[in-house]
């Protein structure tokens, strides 16, 4: 696997610096020149096709940063205006151009990547060549194809000792390319370092903070007005009836026994639905498992009060912090709602495991599938409740910086995962 | 008979002593957190033991796992554990060990005395009393492709109280019939889950949530 992807990385390294050596010597070179000749005016001409085309070549090496490195380098070009005809046209596009720093900055980086940047990304495939060198090397020498005056590194082909030493110093960096991760990463970490933004990676997070703490603000308000709902209808109005029935008895206990007794019997059951009440909207506020146990063990009395067979896997090995709980909790109840109401599935599983700093929950279900995520703004008309709530939950977890992804191809089977960044905040302390 | 009481709400907790007291049961211990109950458990050995799920100092499911520990330490210390909410969890860890001798009910259910104190008495003699709202959800879960749709309505009843832990006296008298109709009910639904039949209240019990456990 390793050694694989070690040769992978080799030719797209010499493939990579190829590419630099030729297109971005050439782009870099014809830019100048044009920016040099644009007093002369023929530059106004050449300029916005050379830069169209510097910014695709830029983008191409943001996608291979992304494919092969998992690097990811933001770009932010400033949207272009409709282009007028004619000559002025043509300059007040030019000017647009030149006045975005993107330009500039992808000018920078084609100067850097045309050298330095090509080195690093030839470095891979060199450091392969010159390991399986080491092992010809010696066998030219012997063979006297290769005069003994060559050197090998740093080792000498006219003493034998170092001959002898070259396969191992071979392997040796053949060793260091196979367990380097990501070889080249070193290309486009450069990369990144020119061509990202200053501060875009700041106002990208700026403008999702904002974005989700709206959400935020809306869903707490919503749940407020349920709860206040629920309790104005429910439980408060019980306990008024049960007053009511009270001061009835109070008249009638001595006058009409049986009739008294009739009341009490109502009013302990007005008093046992408003229990009841309470009850379920304390389950709907924070559920008492939840609050007891965990999440795992919460997911765990969930499935037994779901009507399928729903299995579930992997323990915590802590308590994650209230708020992500109760988050997490509630979306995996909503999903397990949607597989036993929509997907008429025979089989429903979930996965809860804690890695690496995220807590990871997958769903799924042997169901009929074809649930799709509706795209934002939209509501999901078609599909109904199942997909329009998909959007819900995806706002619920963007206040953690979670995210949802759904898997789920017409005819199933359907596989929903949730990943939300937090910190476990407690060993767990009991042991059953 | 004697009862270790675990209850961190005063006014639940005094409620509990007079009723209890009411009945001729002796308070040997009243407490209102975990490491005390389990210290009572341990000193005052009592028949019984009724203990509230969440308690302090970590208002978790601390008293279920104390009475559990204490079950651990003592196989078949009758238990009857009180919560503000039913869960199957719960009730399933509860009954894991077999043994018999534990209940699990709705805190609601002291509103009803002489059914609680029922209660009461069956765990402390070794049987069980399982929250009708336990059975109901166990039994609520769709039956598809399992025996259990193949019950008459009036089996699934008896079924139903027997899971709550009742004898066939008991179910007899609640749904008014004589004892040997219950009795052949019962052995019905052994027939039909394909158990071997049993008079064994306990045991019953620990069937029919196995029986429902592989569902």
């Amino acid at each position: 696997m390793r050694v694989r992807r070690t040769l992978v990385a080799g030719a797209r390294g010499l493939w990579l610096g190829c590419l630099s050596l030729v297109g971005s010597v050439a782009l870099f070179c014809l830019t100048v020149l044009s920016l040099a000749s644009l007093p002369l005016g023929l530059g106004w001409l050449t300029l916005p096709p050379l830069v169209l085309l510097t910014r695709r070549y830029a983008d191409q090496r943001r996608r291979w940063a992304h494919d092969w490195a998992g690097l990811r380098i933001p770009d932010d070009h400033r949207p272009l205006p409709a282009r007028q005809p004619g000559l002025p046209g043509i300059a007040q596009h030019c000017y647009h151009l030149l006045r975005d720093p993107a330009t500039w900055r992808e000018l920078v980086w084609l100067g850097l990547d045309m050298t330095v940047g090509a080195l690093t990304a030839l470095l891979p495939g060199l450091l392969i060549v010159f390991g399986v060198e080491g092992f010809v090397f010696p066998v030219l020498i012997w063979n006297g194809v290769v005069p003994d005056s060559q050197l090998y590194g740093f080792l000498r082909a006219s003493d034998p000792t170092q001959v002898a030493l070259m396969p191992v110093l071979g392997a040796a960096v053949l060793a260091a390319c196979v367990f380097t991760p990501r070889p080249l990463a070193v290309h486009f970490r450069l990369a990144a370092a020119f061509l990202t933004p200053p501060k875009a990676e700041l106002a990208a997070r700026v403008a999702r903070l904002t974005e989700t703490r709206h959400d935020a603000v809306d869903a707490s308000a919503a749940e407020l007005r349920r709860i206040e709902r629920d309790l104005h209808d429910g439980a408060q109005a019980r306990l008024v009836a049960m007053g009511m029935d009270l001061g009835t008895i109070e008249a009638l206990i001595e006058r009409d026994p049986a009739k008294a007794k009739e009341l009490v019997s109502r009013a302990r059951t007005s008093s046992a639905q408003a229990l009841t009440e309470l009850r379920d909207l304390v389950r709907g506020i924070h559920p008492p498992v939840l609050a007891e146990r965990g999440l795992d063990d919460a997911v765990r009395a969930l499935a037994l009060r779901m009507p399928l067979p729903v299995e579930v896997t992997g323990r915590l090995p802590g308590r994650l912090e209230a708020p992500v709980e109760s988050a997490a909790y509630f979306s995996v109840s909503e999903l397990l709602t949607n597989a036993v109401k929509h997907a008429d599935a025979a089989r429903v599983w979930v996965d809860v495991e804690y890695a690496d700093g995220r807590l990871r929950v997958s769903v799924g279900d042997d169901g009929r599938g074809g649930v799709v995520l509706p795209a934002d703004g939209t509501s999901g008309s078609a599909g109904g409740g199942a997909r329009s709530g998909l959007r819900g939950l995806e706002r619920r977890l963007g206040t953690f910086d979670g995210i949802l992804a759904v898997s789920s191809p017409v005819g199933g089977p359907t596989l929903v995962t949730l990943e939300i960044p937090c910190a476990l905040c407690s060993p767990k302390t009991s042991s059953s | 008979m004697r009862v270790v009481l675990a209850e961190d709400l005063f006014l639940l907790r005094d409620g509990l002593i007079r009723m209890l007291e009411a009945f001729d049961f002796e308070i040997a211990a009243a407490v209102d957190n975990g490491p005390d109950l389990a210290r009572a458990l341990e000193e005052e050995r009592p028949d019984v033991a009724v203990v509230d799920v969440r308690l302090p100092p970590t208002l978790t499911d601390e008293g279920l796992q104390c009475a559990l520990a204490a079950r651990r330490a003592r196989p078949g210390l009758p238990v009857l554990v009180l919560s503000q909410h039913v869960e199957q969890l719960y009730a399933r860890e509860l009954l894991a060990d077999g043994t018999g001798g534990v209940g699990y009910l709705l805190k609601d259910r002291v509103f009803d005395a002489e059914q609680f104190i029922d209660a009461v008495r069956r765990v402390a003699a070794g049987g069980t009393a399982m929250d009708p709202q336990v059975i109901a959800q166990l039994l609520s879960r769709r039956s598809r492709d399992r025996p259990l749709a193949r019950l008459t309505p009036r089996e699934t009843e008896v079924l139903e109280l027997m899971a709550e832990g009742r004898s066939n006296t008991a179910i007899a008298s609640k749904l008014v019939v004589t004892e040997r109709a219950v009795a052949k009910h019962t052995s019905n639904i052994f027939g039909k889950l394909q158990l071997p039949p049993s008079d064994d209240d306990n045991r019953r019990v620990l069937a029919v949530l196995a029986y429902l456990d592989r569902g």
